[in-house]
């Protein structure tokens, strides 16, 4: 399988200058790409546009030649920066994890999730768990790609290491294709197998 | 080095607790006013004009009427249109609220050109209209003041929809393949409700005040219908005679509803939030 | 070598609503204590919710309303309270906020930069100093670039000569040069005499400038050593959590030690460490102060 985009631009509106120009790249899956640069050279519009959030002006996105799906579970999904963000805050922790597949106590386990912490709500948990929550729940056997934007930016560093130790471990199995944006080099490469620099 | 800051009851238990009493005396007054028999604010001629005595604790009016079960009563029926008329307002606000944010496009513009459309006419002149269209009386005076109470709730609803709707969370929701229905159900309705009901509270006041003021001007409730806009409509005919208990109190009794009206509200917007709950 | 700021055994609560009307003090600093010397750049590193913020806002009284405070503060030798806070907050004592959304959008730069006490001349002084030409003087921060913004919470910091700066993650957001940047203005600043308290998660960055660094975790500062032995590797640090830390950057081993930072009101007896520790012994339940060791602090009854 193959996640690619093809020659996409991408700009907020007609009189405002392109974040994404003439872009194309392509992702196997059970490859690991790292997307570096510094910040405001559009790697968020990338990583919403590769997983179908926002649509390029020119360009498509294709999964395997054809275009993503529009409705139903979408085999690219989106792991975002802020996992407090990401998760209803007014719904309980077993709740957000099971919203797309019923996660199994096994996957749970290797992701670290403790039992309590799926009675609690999502206030009482730190990024760190809350991460692997977003992180299994969109491990389904239907994803065949995830893109990671920035998820461990806001963690500490032990934090940083256990989630993509978890993380690499599913992904292997899962043959998973991975997009790791980042802007620290030394992690991109312990994470990735090939780096692509974006520049402004 | 000890900063410490003392209060008398904490934040939440000091909401709850006006919450309460603004229930209790408004409950208290519409059931008592309700049940109120008749024969305690009857004409008495040969009792008219007594200024606030012991048997009369408001006085009485030109026609001997006990003015303190007469402004009960008259309270209580404006709660009651207040009420009525107020929640008919916030249905329609929520839906157009949803539908505006939801559907957006044309279905959007057309919403948001009414409510323009309501709130740059001035609230008083637009009700008087109304009223007056719908024959005065009690229907029309309550669908004058459900018709032009939505507008600002319409707001509030709308760009709590159209924020949740951008959230994170929400897109994450479409993407794992989560219907639109079933999205607007589980997300979205959920976290609009507090907000609805903090301002769906703080709309009772404003519909009371405005159906005594409509009756005040003669454009509402009939003179032979105890309501706070008649008494004091009543009133100002007599005020220059020195007859001043006629208008103060049942004024009072009204501000003091609109009051602790408004006290709930935002005191139930202190215990919906659960950050404000510390401070 | 004079200290500028000491802080003994503060401990800091946080009165919360549990569920309904019932309240709860939790504890959220333990014990903490440091000192800040003359021409030093300290940093304090640690994971979020370990309470290096909270430092910050304690020592500036920038608190909310419902925290309660024990220990000392303590200034040049004098106890910092509220009032004299008042008169040494802008001319003694500097903070440079965490991001550039803390200028105010609606007042021109020059103004902003002079504050209450500061000159014109001081000013065109500074901004000559941190190369923002002049005309920025009679900007608004909308105009200006992010680094150019992050110059000007520096001068505005710096307009009084201040002697202790207080800096709150100055540079999330910021490119690796720009970050360095303004690291470096920090470095400048210590090297003329100021005392410089640095909050940063990035410990990168805190090897470039800090002389000392502080790790804090849950609450507490469990080790506080020259950034020479965090520059070295672990084996020179004392605490395993300085150690673990270390070990799980990703251009060292990138391993991490299982568990997580615990909650403040969940806590453990003893060391707070003890449960993700490989030398737990019995000894770690007890009451764990702090020690020299080695020319650092550390708070752990097996450190070597």
């Amino acid at each position: 399988m193959r996640l690619e985009a093809e020659n996409i631009s991408f700009r907020y509106n007609s009189k405002s200058p392109y974040v994404l120009k003439d872009l194309s790249l392509s992702i196997e899956n059970g490859e690991r790409v790292a997307v570096v640069g510094p910040s405001g050279c559009g790697k968020s519009t990338l990583a919403k546009i590769l997983a179908g959030y926002i649509k390029p002006q020119t360009g498509r996105v294709l999964l395997d030649g054809k275009p993503l799906p529009e409705k139903g579970y979408c085999p690219v999904q989106l792991i975002y920066q802020h996992p407090e963000l990401a998760v209803n805050p007014r719904w309980k922790m077993d709740k957000i994890l099971n919203e797309a597949w019923q996660v199994p106590k096994e996957l749970m386990d290797k992701m670290g999730i403790e039992e309590p912490w799926l009675k609690r709500w999502p206030s009482e948990l730190s990024g760190g768990e809350l991460q692997r929550f977003c992180i299994a729940r969109v491990l389904s056997p239907e994803t065949r790609f995830l893109i990671c934007d920035e998820i461990t930016t806001m963690l500490d560093v032990i934090t940083q290491a256990q989630i993509w130790e978890l993380l690499i471990e599913q992904a292997e199995k899962n043959s998973l294709g991975m997009l790791v944006i980042t802007h620290n080099m030394a992690l991109a490469d312990r994470v990735c197998n090939r780096v692509i620099k974006l520049t402004e | 080095m000890l900063s410490e800051r003392r209060t008398l009851l904490s934040g939440r238990t000091r909401a709850a607790l006006i919450i309460g009493a603004a229930a209790v005396y408004l409950l208290g007054v519409l059931i008592w006013g309700g049940l109120l028999c008749p024969d305690t604010y009857a004409v008495h001629y040969e009792n008219k004009f007594i200024a606030p005595c012991r048997d009369h604790i408001f006085g009485t009016d030109f026609m001997g009427r006990d003015m303190f079960y007469r402004s009960v009563r008259g309270l209580s029926t404006s709660i009651i249109i207040g009420v009525l008329a107020a929640a008919v307002s916030s249905v329609i606000a929520l839906i157009f609220g949803i539908a505006s944010a939801v559907f957006g496009g044309w279905v959007d513009k057309v919403i948001n050109f009414c409510v323009d459309l309501c709130m740059g006419i001035p609230h008083i002149v637009l009700l008087l209209l109304i009223s007056f269209m719908m024959g005065k009386g009690v229907k029309g005076i309550t669908v004058a003041v459900a018709l032009t109470h939505w507008p600002g709730l319409t707001r509030i609803v709308r760009a709590e929809v159209l924020q949740i709707r951008s959230s994170q969370y929400v897109q994450t929701a479409y993407k794992m393949g989560k219907s639109r229905f079933n999205v607007a159900v589980k997300h979205i309705f959920p976290h609009v409700i507090p907000a609805y009901l903090i301002g769906l509270m703080l709309l009772f006041p404003h519909a009371i005040m405005h159906e005594a003021a409509v009756t005040f001007l003669g454009f509402g409730l009939p003179a032979e219908m105890p309501s706070i806009g008649v008494i004091l409509s009543e009133a100002m005919t007599y005020i220059v005679t020195g007859k001043w208990w006629l208008a103060l109190f049942p004024g009072l009794l009204l501000l003091l509803a609109l009051i602790l009206f408004d006290a709930a509200g935002e005191n139930l917007k202190k215990l919906l939030n659960p950050m404000s709950g510390n401070e | 070598m004079e200290n500028i700021l000491e802080v003994k055994d503060l401990k800091l609560w946080f009165s919360m609503y549990e569920r309904g009307f019932k309240k709860k003090n939790l504890e959220v600093l333990h014990s903490l204590s440091l000192e800040l010397r003359k021409g030093e750049v300290l940093a304090v590193v640690g994971s979020s919710g370990s309470g290096k913020s909270l430092l910050a806002n304690a020592v500036l009284g920038l608190l909310p309303g419902n925290a309660r405070l024990s220990g000392e503060i303590v200034y040049k030798g004098m106890a910092l309270d509220n009032k004299n806070r008042k008169s040494l907050l802008g001319r003694e004592i500097a903070y440079i906020p965490q991001s550039v959304d803390y200028l105010d959008p609606l007042m021109k730069l020059g103004k902003q930069v002079q504050g209450v006490y500061g000159t014109k001349e001081r000013q065109r002084e500074l901004f000559e100093k941190y190369r923002l030409p002049l005309s920025t003087e009679k900007k608004y921060p909308f105009e200006v670039s992010g680094g150019m913004a992050r110059r000007i919470l520096v001068s505005s910091a710096v307009m009084g000569e201040p002697e202790l700066i207080i800096a709150d993650e100055p540079t999330p957001g910021l490119s690796a040069d720009m970050a360095m940047e303004t690291l470096m203005h920090f470095r400048e600043l210590a090297d003329k005499g100021a005392a410089v308290l640095l909050i940063t998660h990035d410990i990168d960055l805190a090897f470039n400038v800090a002389d000392r660094i502080a790790v804090c975790y849950a609450g507490t500062i469990v080790e506080i050593a020259p950034t020479s032995d965090f520059v070295s590797g672990k084996d020179a640090l004392r605490h395993p959590y300085s150690k673990a830390f270390i070990d799980a950057l990703p251009q060292n081993g990138f391993k991490p030690i299982g568990g997580s930072q615990p909650y403040a009101g969940n806590l453990p007896d003893g060391c707070l460490f003890a449960e993700r520790c490989p030398y737990r012994s019995a000894e770690c339940g007890g009451e764990i102060p702090m020690r020299e060791l080695r020319g650092g602090e550390v708070r752990c009854v097996h450190a070597t």
